[in-house]
């Protein structure tokens, strides 16, 4: 099956993507795979807030926070309430139409 | 000034196989990291994280495959200079480079291996306006001297260990210390937080939370810092210093400078040896990017091997390489 996610970029663009359920992706992975500009420097293991993204749409359908992604967004000065770590973020059925946008740090 | 055949900069997983496959060929290397010790992203971020596809390993800690890679390199001794961050390069293929290091630290080489992982890591800094002009002016990320703000008013910001271990600490050295905290609990070591809740309860220390800085003003010095809480109201502090504690994160640094080709926060290299466009410098792991490239460990070591075959022409121009195999020979009879 195909999930519907919205991403919002740094410059306000929306576009949406489709990405397979079934191929054990996260988000970070997916928007990659979209060519957005993501650093994603510590490779998914919730160590680097470089794919921090604020969840505008869909916040409640999603998977809860695990320790590891609250300890790394309690570091960042500029997360809040609707904040995620989008390597957290298994691609599945809860992110149908889930709008995010990017936050986190971008290539120099 | 130390003299060695390759100049290895980063001394990550990459950098340090890279010691092995140059030894192989009778070159020596010398490495300079940022970090205080070896092991690169590995050590400093990562140490008792598993990974599986190291090939041999279906499953190795980080910090283990480090400590296998430094044993691997050991036989070539390599030189090490760590805690320090390259600053520059000069020179050429013709008559050698220098490597200088921020501490002034100079490595004369041939050959230049860049394998810096993600660059540097850098300190992780709030978006305040005028932030950067007062950036050793009162504004710093990092506490090398706690006697430096002995009697003074400082404004720390942040909710990880450090913030917490730091307050504890300059409550006992600074005339004040407010702690200013964008959320109302502390993920920290709970022993740390209890502490800082318990100076805020005493008296000791002013802890700010559900907020923010929101601006900084001084004249050539920080004066004063603006905190603005959930209901937008913001309160003034007047401070001597203010240290945002927000983590680190990665940037290219200096190595933005050098003259090399650079894409999207990486160096772009030949697929046939990693070289770069400066004839004797290479770049392998992380930091280089080509069609295809796969930020992989296993695929750092594969470059680093390429690279030193290649490099050897640098170090002995007059001489033939011939291809071995350390099955046949070991390691000390190529």
């Amino acid at each position: 099956m195909l999930v519907s996610i919205t991403i919002e970029d740094r410059n306000g663009q929306r576009q949406q993507i489709e990405v397979p359920d079934d191929m054990n992706l996260s988000l970070m992975e997916a928007m990659k795979a979209y060519e957005y500009n993501i650093l994603a420097t510590c490779g998914g293991m919730a160590l680097c807030a470089t794919c921090h993204v604020q969840v505008l749409e869909g916040k409640d359908q999603l998977s809860a926070l695990s320790d590891a992604e609250l300890d790394m967004l309690d570091t960042l000065p500029d997360a809040a309430a609707n904040s995620r770590l989008a390597c957290q973020l298994r691609i599945d059925k809860s992110l149908e139409n889930a709008v995010f946008r990017i936050c986190g740090q971008e290539h120099e | 000034m130390h003299t060695t055949d390759i100049c290895v900069i980063g001394a990550g997983p990459v950098g340090l196989f890279s010691v092995f496959e140059a030894g192989l060929l009778k070159m020596r290397c010398h490495l300079i990291d940022v970090l205080p010790q070896a092991g690169g992203q590995l050590s400093e971020i990562y140490p008792q994280k598993p990974i599986y596809d190291i090939p041999g390993y279906p499953e190795v800690k980080a910090q283990e495959l480090i400590d296998n890679l430094m044993k691997q390199a050991a036989p070539f001794n390599p030189g090490f200079t760590l805690g320090e961050r390259v600053e520059k390069i000069t020179g050429d293929t013709a008559e050698g480079f220098t490597v200088v290091t921020n501490e002034g630290t100079a490595v004369s080489c041939k050959v230049i291996v860049i394998a810096g992982g993600l660059g540097c890591f850098e300190p992780r800094k709030p978006v305040i306006e005028r932030l950067a002009d007062f950036e050793g002016k009162g504004v710093s990320y990092i506490v090398k001297d706690p006697e430096l703000f002995r009697d003074k008013e400082i404004i720390l910001a942040g909710g990880g260990d450090s913030a917490l271990d730091w307050t504890i600490l300059l409550s006992g050295i600074a005339a004040k210390v407010t702690l200013v905290h964008r959320g109302e609990t502390f993920r920290g070591a709970p022993d740390s937080a209890e502490k800082v809740f318990q100076l805020a309860t005493n008296g000791r220390i002013n802890l700010v939370l559900k907020s923010n800085i929101s601006r900084i003003e001084g004249n050539g010095h920080l004066k004063e810092v603006h905190i603005t809480d959930e209901k937008n109201e913001v309160n003034i502090i007047s401070a001597d210093y203010l240290v945002p504690l927000f983590g680190l994160s990665p940037k290219l640094g200096p190595i933005a400078d050098w003259g090399l080709q650079i894409e999207k926060s990486a160096i772009t290299v030949q697929t046939t040896d990693y070289s770069t466009n400066i004839p004797g410098i290479y770049a392998i792991g992380d930091i280089n990017t080509y069609p295809g490239k796969l930020k992989l460990i296993l695929c750092g070591f594969h470059e680093a091997a390429m690279m030193a075959q290649s490099a050897f022409r640098y170090v002995y121009p007059d001489q033939r390489l011939s291809f071995k195999y350390t099955t046949v020979n070991g390691i000390h009879s190529f």
